[in-house]
């Protein structure tokens, strides 16, 4: 991830070269020139160089040629460079068939037939009809998806400093963008980049870009767009090396941040934080700011402390209550039935509804509705929609305390969402294996092929030296490219997921407000106090959507890197949007609660969703092959066979050796099992702690019974005893009471007439009768202050505030 | 301290007063126009001759320290000698004295129990605490949540078993609370040196 940043600052600067053509696209991973960055405004030179694409004479520009373009490019566009965007180091062509490889060659050993275009790109404009129809095409695209990168970019960083942690999740989500790549050969210049001749014409239609076909697909939004290049550039920016890196290197960050939040949130004293001798008194007595002026301070002082209030009432209530025990436990165990009945049906359904998904992609895509082809995201949203709902009336069977109700509550929509999404990439998963199935056909047949263009074309003009077959990129034979499927299923499921929270507001929190509110004047009973009064807000729900969002960003952004930029979007709008609502719509819970008190509750959640996300992509990379003609990776027996690649060829030869040796399961075991050790000791240091804990709090519960049972014995004790006793040096409550400050103040207020107030510091059964007391005991040590005022010492030293350290240690203004 | 006699640039009063309060000069001075403000027909300038005057309770908790405040009554109350609200000069410096940051807990605890204490019995009973509460959230609880907070406050503070408050029962609290000397305390526009 730091190798991916130090690149993206280095890329800032990055050249511009020339793309190559496609020459021989049947091999589509073969590129020969490195790809061109895509960070550009002028569209020109896209029509320029596909025209050159076109113009078979000049099959490739010279390298040189093209390099020394490219840098002059850079220059003028190094400030259009989208900061955020991180540019990988483009991988090797390891993937390169044997075919390929002779192509590259080919292609690199040509020189390009004078199309040694300087600077002037814009100057050369074929005429061809197709070159210009092609411009026109690639403009749009370049607008297509330069608006919204712009925009996106605007965005991010309009919001930066507002994104803070406002909503957690969002901060990921724009982190993960930040290190998101998004470079390489512009539209249209190599086959994987160009929609296919075949989908041309609807390529541009709403309905298909709303599908996320078309245009869409084949943009810099899914995976399949990425070339294969082992570098890009230059500077020799490894494209697919990075991909993968950053792709991994996502889930190790957002481990590591929700780890550490979790520990400083667990440090800040969470559970135990409630539990105190005198909580009642306490928020009676001390919970007023006298230091308050302001009345709306005072105004929100006085609502935080009724809410307090509140709380502790129902935490009091809740230990009250009468326990029935075997009517409790016989109804939870009906509601957890019932519950299990509910989730297994949500999860047969969404099975059913996927299978069925799969004809369906058999059949013509003209013939189906709407609704046949968005059924399966249409079901799952409706379904999250439905079933937290339910789980909460079933849950009022069961009668706990609203916070431990809350967590059963969540704990039974994540185990929803789960079950869910899991079916959801199961059926996925055998979409990616039929894919496969059909890929290898395509590529025995385009090999096959071209080893006809090859054979035709030596016979025809007897030379070895046979030029790629020139088609067009948009011509050539495309194969299913299983991730980006992956990718168009992911987005599909967000964008739906974000249109059903947005109706759900609409509807359920605004149109019910607007209804209540005016048709209360017309209607039987009081729609405002009974059934439907206004939504509540759902505090529980909310979050949980927001844990949910960012699972499936996490699965889907390997596979659809422009996923994170359209995410970062959505929360920003709905932010503002539930903002809104709430605001208009909503009123707060009627019994109140410390949400923020679960905040590890809702960690620990996003943590369990970070590794289940984690899960089926790490599998994917692992174990099935990527697709021969698209993504970073095509070519390749696996995905990260990138990483053992590089490790052999740019780099030492030690790290290498390091590498083998590091990787040697003689070396793993002993590791796994002195970490499994460590675990183990620290389990048992911290178990020992908390006992500690324990047994320190029961003591001074002790010590604090025996107070109090003393105090309870003494009833009739001799005032003058009480007052020896109280010059015991164990008193540690009551201070010495030589040298006693009076209230100096209410020293000076006495008249003479008056008997002195003052407060001799016992301790213990003072009666507040001071004034009987004084007169009662003997040698009071503390008389009526007439002293001369200079037995006390400097006020001026004091009443700068050196007391408040003292109090404890003697009777604090010693004067 | 009785009977200090006023000069006419305060210095006397100062050299008593600073020994009995918390004080310094400055405050001191800036205490008495303070106080002169509140009803300036009413207090002289010159205090050389002790005059009695005492400033209205309505007058008092008009002051920007106090006017938010639910108990201001009460704490107004309980520093007027004669216990109906009507502060001489001295009353008024023992208020702000006992509030200030430099009054040390143990007299903060000795004024908050007078405070809190309606009746003037010595102890903080039920209906002590009942009004207490009801300044405190301005009637948002309903009576019997009301009624259970003060069962729960006598509960928990009352060592002695007698359903009331005594003052230790209520130092022994008190002197546990992490809040309390932070809470009870207002000084902030009144004495810093400007």
């Amino acid at each position: 991830l730091e190798e991916a940043r130090r690149k993206s600052k280095n890329r800032r600067a990055k050249p511009q070269r020339k793309a190559k053509k496609t020459s021989d696209d049947e091999e589509d991973e073969d590129e020969d020139e490195s790809p061109r960055k895509r960070g550009r405004k002028k569209k020109k030179r896209d029509s320029d160089e596909d025209e050159d694409d076109e113009d078979r004479s000049t099959k490739k520009g010279s390298k040189a040629s093209r390099k020394k373009k490219a840098k002059d490019e850079s220059e003028e566009e190094s400030e259009e460079d989208n900061k955020k965007k991180k540019n990988g180091r483009n991988g090797g062509g390891k993937g390169a068939s044997k075919k390929t490889k002779e192509e590259q060659n080919k292609d690199k050993k040509g020189k390009g037939n004078g199309k040694d275009k300087g600077k002037d790109k814009g100057k050369d404009k074929g005429g061809d009809k197709k070159k210009k129809g092609r411009y026109h095409v690639s403009y749009i695209q370049g607008i297509v998806y330069f608006k919204p990168l712009e925009e996106a970019q605007e965005f991010v960083e309009r919001f930066e400093g507002a994104l803070g942690k406002g909503k957690g999740r969002k901060w990921y989500a724009y982190k993960v963008m930040m290190t998101k790549i998004l470079m390489g050969l512009p539209y249209g210049s190599i086959a994987r980049k160009t929609v296919p001749r075949a989908e041309q014409d609807t390529a541009m239609d709403f309905s298909v870009l709303f599908d996320f076909n078309g245009y869409c697909k084949y943009s810099f939004i899914f995976y399949g767009y990425y070339n294969n290049d082992r570098m890009v550039g230059v500077l020799k920016f490894r494209l697919p090396l990075s991909y993968l890196l950053v792709g991994v290197g996502i889930f190790g960050y957002s481990l590591m941040v929700v780890v550490r939040t979790m520990a400083r949130n667990s440090n800040e004293g969470g559970e135990g934080a409630e539990e105190g001798e005198f909580t009642f008194s306490w928020k009676m007595f001390t919970s007023w700011d006298y230091l308050i002026g302001n009345p709306e301070t005072a105004d929100n002082k006085y609502a935080s402390i009724t809410t307090s209030f509140k709380e502790s009432i129902v935490d009091e209530q809740e230990n009250q209550k009468d326990e029935n025990i075997h009517l409790r436990r016989f109804l939870r165990v009906l509601a957890n039935f019932m519950i299990l009945c509910s989730l297994g049906g949500s999860g047969f359904l969404i099975y059913y509804v996927v299978k069925r998904s799969q004809d369906f992609a058999e059949m013509d895509n003209k013939e189906l509705s709407w609704l046949e082809k968005n059924e399966v995201e249409f079901v799952m949203s409706l379904l999250g929609l439905v079933c937290p709902p339910l789980f909460e009336t079933i849950a009022e069977l069961e009668d706990y305390h609203p916070r431990i109700a809350l967590k059963w509550q969540l704990g039974r929509i994540f185990a929803l969402f789960l079950g869910n999404l899991y079916t959801f990439l199961f059926a996925l998963f055998d979409e990616v294996n039929a894919k496969l199935e059909k890929e290898k056909v395509i590529k025995n047949e385009t090999i096959w092929a071209l080893n006809e263009y090859y054979a035709n074309y030596s016979s025809f003009h007897n030379t070895t030296d046979i030029p790629p077959p020139n088609v067009h990129p948009a011509d050539v034979v495309r194969g299913p490219c299983w991730e980006t499927g992956v990718g168009i299923e992911f987005v599909k499921l967000i964008v739906s997921d974000m249109q059903v929270t947005y109706l759900t507001i609409l509807i359920g929190d605004f149109a019910r407000a607007v209804i209540v509110r005016f048709l209360n004047y017309c209607w039987c009973w009081d729609l405002e106090a009974g059934f439907p009064s206004y939504g509540e807000f759902d505090i529980s729900g909310n979050v949980l959507g927001l844990v949910f969002n960012q699972g499936m960003i996490w699965m889907g952004a390997f596979y659809a890197p422009g996923l994170v930029g359209l995410n970062v979007l959505r929360l920003l709008t709905s932010m503002y949007y539930q903002c809104w609502a709430v605001m208009s719509c909503n009123v707060p819970h009627e019994r109140v609660f410390k949400a923020s008190r679960s905040n590890n509750f809702y960690m620990g959640l996003l943590l369990l969703v970070l590794f289940l996300s984690l899960l089926p992509v790490v599998y994917t990379i692992m174990t099935l092959p990527p697709s021969f003609d698209c993504g970073p990776f095509s070519g390749q027996e696996k995905m990260y066979d990138v990483v053992m690649e590089t490790i052999e060829n740019d780099l030492p030869a030690f790290i290498g050796n390091i590498f083998t040796y590091a990787t040697n399961p003689g070396l793993i075991m002993p590791a796994v099992l002195l970490m499994i050790l460590a675990l183990y000791y620290l389990n048992t240091t911290s178990k020992g702690y908390q006992q500690a804990n324990l047994d320190l709090k029961r003591k001074m519960q002790m010590a604090r019974d025996e107070e109090k049972n003393r105090r309870n014995n003494k009833d009739s004790t001799n005032q003058v005893m009480k007052d020896l006793e109280a010059l015991l040096p164990d008193r540690s409550l009551a201070p010495p009471p030589e040298e006693e400050e009076e209230p100096p103040p209410e020293v000076v207020v006495e008249k003479v007439a008056k008997s002195p107030k003052t407060k001799k510091k016992k301790g213990e059964k003072g009666e507040v009768d001071l004034q009987k007391e004084v007169s009662l005991a003997a040698e009071n040590p503390k008389g009526p202050v007439t002293r001369a005022p200079g037995s006390r010492g400097a006020p001026a030293g004091n009443a700068k505030g050196t007391q408040p350290g003292k109090e404890r240690s003697r009777g604090g203004a010693s004067k | 301290m009785i009977g200090f006699h006023l000069c006419k640039d305060f210095c006397v009063l100062f050299y008593f007063f600073q020994d009995c309060t918390f004080f310094t000069r400055k405050e001191m001075l800036r205490l008495h126009g303070r106080y002169r403000e509140l009803a300036p027909h009413l207090v002289p300038l010159d205090y050389t001759n002790g005059p009695d005057i005492r400033v209205p309770l309505a007058l008092i908790v008009t002051m920007p320290e106090l006017k938010e405040n639910p108990f201001r009554d009460r704490i107004v109350e309980t520093f007027s000698e004669d216990g109906e609200g009507n502060q001489s000069f001295n009353d008024f410096v023992d208020m702000f004295s006992v509030l200030c940051e430099a009054s040390p807990r143990e007299l903060k605890t000795i004024y908050a129990f007078k405070i809190y204490d309606y009746n003037r019995d010595n102890f903080i009973c039920k209906e002590d605490l009942h009004q207490t509460l009801v300044k405190l959230t301005k009637g948002e609880l309903s009576a019997e949540e009301v009624s259970l907070v003060c069962d729960k406050v006598i509960e928990e503070a009352d060592l002695d078993g007698d359903a009331k408050l005594s003052f230790s029962d209520f130092e022994n609290m008190i002197s546990k609370a992490p809040d309390f000397l932070s809470a009870f305390h207002c000084n902030s526009r009144l004495f810093t040196v400007v």
